[in-house]
């Protein structure tokens, strides 16, 4: 029966009235998988979780789980459970009564019940916390216990919507690791919902990126950054200077490109592309390259070299951000690491100094869209 | 006035830093004490007037607790309590009842003539007591006739025919309080427990019905109240031999008012003071 696939969602459509919030969605996740829907708000990810949950219905397609069929399976029959946005823990209970009520639901004796709370709770560390009642409880600490009110049920999946998105910085970092951590300890797979995309990064063994009801790639954290099949991809996770412009000349994953402003760029593609098609070039900005006018630099002898002139220098600590204009009048977006020594007090850069933009054929990405 | 009320807000801007009279703090602050004075000085005499050694209950002369002690020897009084605190009770159980699934039904679901019915609801709030009060008589003589001629049983009004009307208008109190606290109640508690598998009735008796139930109290409470003091549908829709104590309190004061009625008049208004706190005080967010 299990051909280790955790979740399948075959062509899954969910209309609200004339608008499909989820749009001809098909993936498959693996068992013991740490997968996330990454996505803008409105983009359906929140919906399909609430589907495999069980709180919405699909519309149309089919939702499968561990292999069996979902159909219209209420929530409380699907081997799921939830961690909400909101914590959603019930203020009228204590910390164990609120972990225990899963259990009591499937009638678990009593003495297995304290047993396997105590040791979720050790699990999210908060061995000593239950008799308290939610309200006595930071807000991070409110989260570890609607982690432990789900994983106490050992279900096959853990969903989690948005789990993070109430915390502060800090305790979001440290909410990631806890997570992971968790994961990995019990093997568990998870669905992260999440519009972050550096915590969908961290964490996530794959990602599905999503925009207005599809799932536009399904990848590893490098897969999807490194090689964006769109430019909404591209722009959505990091950043990115994008050049419009016309195919020239095409050579299997290479090919050259006449940008709107004149400018030749030799770019690389993972399918190939016809001459004259126009495309959309990709250029991360720590993949772009600044070098001086007179320096003996190899970067020189880059397939794309254009002279340029520094706009614009922001020092933000661990980088240096640098906006140049090109002769066209272009502006291309470059980001430094601050390799520098601490004793050395002038800065690379000066605007109005002139300097030699370049980037590599093979991170000049061709988009097609 | 335009003048006086720009000049009020700018020094109230400045009290702080300037002087502290304001003229238009002031004139607030005298229209808020009488406006208060007015509201409790007659209850103030009332009270204090219940304790008073006049027969007439004209002048204050001197301390007593002897009305008081009236009261419990006086059988229509002690009666017509009886019946009153029995109609209220039972009122008040039966419409906090329909009057939360009420709610519940208009707050969870979406169905034809919804609003149609949201605004009848508010009716009996709204409609003056005596044409509700009217209505009532006449709907019971007509289904007295209806069942006299069915069955040949003749029935009269009596307790029965008071608690059927209090149940009638107190269901559209509970409904608005109820779902008041219902609006408060967050949807993904449900779905919580229903994620951690409890089924409808599960959830409903775990989850919802404790977290809402400070607004259940609240509403019965409040149900009580107006069915302990109310008057008029009382008095058209009661039968002969059966007694109410506002009922009861109207017929001794055409009589005479004597400190009696000050003693009962008292008591009912601190058993009234007392529910409407306790309601209030239940209903409390917890933090």
């Amino acid at each position: 029966m299990n051909d280790g696939i955790a979740i399948e969602l075959d062509d899954i459509v969910k209309s609200f009235g004339d608008v499909n919030a989820v749009d001809h969605v098909s993936m498959q996740i693996r068992d013991g998988e740490f997968f996330s829907m990454l996505g803008p708000s409105g983009c359906g990810k929140t919906t399909t979780l609430r589907m495999i949950a069980g709180f919405e219905f699909p519309t149309s397609g089919r939702l499968k789980i561990h292999g069996k069929e979902m159909g219209n399976t209420p929530p409380y029959r699907r081997p799921v459970n939830t961690v909400f946005q909101s914590y959603a823990l019930f203020p009228h209970m204590t910390v164990a009564q609120n972990v225990a009520f899963g259990l009591e639901m499937k009638r678990v004796p009593k003495e297995q019940i304290k047993e396997r709370v105590q040791k979720a709770l050790e699990l999210v560390r908060l061995p000593t916390f239950g008799d308290r009642y939610p309200r006595q409880m930071s807000g991070g600490q409110q989260q570890r216990v609607a982690l432990a009110r789900a994983l106490v049920n050992e279900p096959e999946v853990l969903l989690l919507d948005e789990p993070l998105g109430a915390l502060d910085q800090k305790l979001r970092k440290e909410m990631q690791f806890e997570l992971k951590r968790i994961q990995e300890e019990l093997g568990i797979t998870f669905i992260f919902v999440t519009h972050d995309q550096e915590e969908a990064l961290t964490m996530s063994d794959r990602i599905a990126v999503m925009n207005a009801g599809r799932v536009l790639q399904i990848g590893t954290p490098t897969e999807i950054y490194e090689r964006p099949n769109c430019r909404f991809v591209a722009d959505f996770i990091g950043e990115s200077n994008f050049i419009e412009g016309t195919v020239r000349a095409s050579n299997g994953q290479y090919a050259t490109i006449e940008t709107s402003d004149g400018l030749e760029m030799q770019g690389y593609t993972e399918q190939p592309v016809s001459v004259g098609s126009s495309v959309v070039l990709s250029l991360r900005p720590e993949k772009a390259r600044l070098s001086t006018v007179n320096g003996n630099n190899s970067q020189k002898h880059e397939a794309n070299t254009f002279p340029a002139k520094v706009e614009r220098v922001s020092y933000i600590g661990s980088d240096t951000r640098i906006i140049v204009r090109l002769a066209s009048g272009r502006t291309i977006d470059v980001w430094e690491q601050n390799t520098r020594s601490t004793l050395d007090r002038d800065a690379y850069w000066q605007p109005g100094e002139a300097a030699i933009l370049s980037c590599s054929v093979e991170n000049a990405l061709i988009l097609t869209s | 006035m335009i003048d006086l009320s720009q000049t009020s807000s700018q020094t109230a801007q400045k009290s702080s830093t300037r002087k502290p009279f304001s003229l238009g703090k002031t004139t607030l602050t005298v229209v808020s004490v009488l406006t208060y004075m007015f509201l409790y000085i007659p209850i103030i005499i009332l009270v204090l007037y219940s304790f008073t050694t006049d027969a007439f209950g004209a002048r204050l002369t001197g301390f007593t607790l002897s009305w008081y002690e009236q009261l419990w020897r006086d059988q229509r009084l002690m009666g017509a309590t009886l019946n009153t605190l029995y109609v209220a009770f039972v009122s008040m159980i039966v419409s906090t009842i329909i009057g939360t699934m009420t709610a519940l039904a208009l707050e969870r679901f979406r169905f034809r003539g919804r609003a149609v019915y949201d605004a009848f609801l508010y009716l009996p709030v709204v409609i003056p007591e005596i044409v509700m009060a009217l209505s009532l008589l006449a709907f019971f003589s007509f289904a007295f006739n209806l069942i006299r001629q069915l069955t040949g049983i003749q029935l009269r009004n009596g307790l029965a025919t008071v608690i059927i009307s209090h149940i009638a208008f107190s269901i559209s109190f509970v409904v608005i309080v109820v779902r008041a606290s219902l609006r408060g109640f967050d949807q993904r508690m449900e779905e919580a427990a229903y994620d951690l598998g409890a089924n409808s009735w599960q959830t409903f008796w775990r989850i919802t019905f404790p977290l809402i139930l400070p607004g259940i109290i609240g509403g019965g409470l409040l149900a009580f109240t107006i069915s302990l003091d109310d008057f008029i549908i009382s008095f058209f829709t009661t039968g002969p031999g059966t007694s109410l104590l506002p009922v009861e309190v109207y017929s001794q004061v055409k009589r005479a008012v004597t400190p009696k009625i000050n003693a009962i008049s008292t008591l009912m208004l601190a058993v009234s003071m007392t529910l409407v706190v306790l309601s209030q005080v239940v209903q409390r967010p917890r933090t």
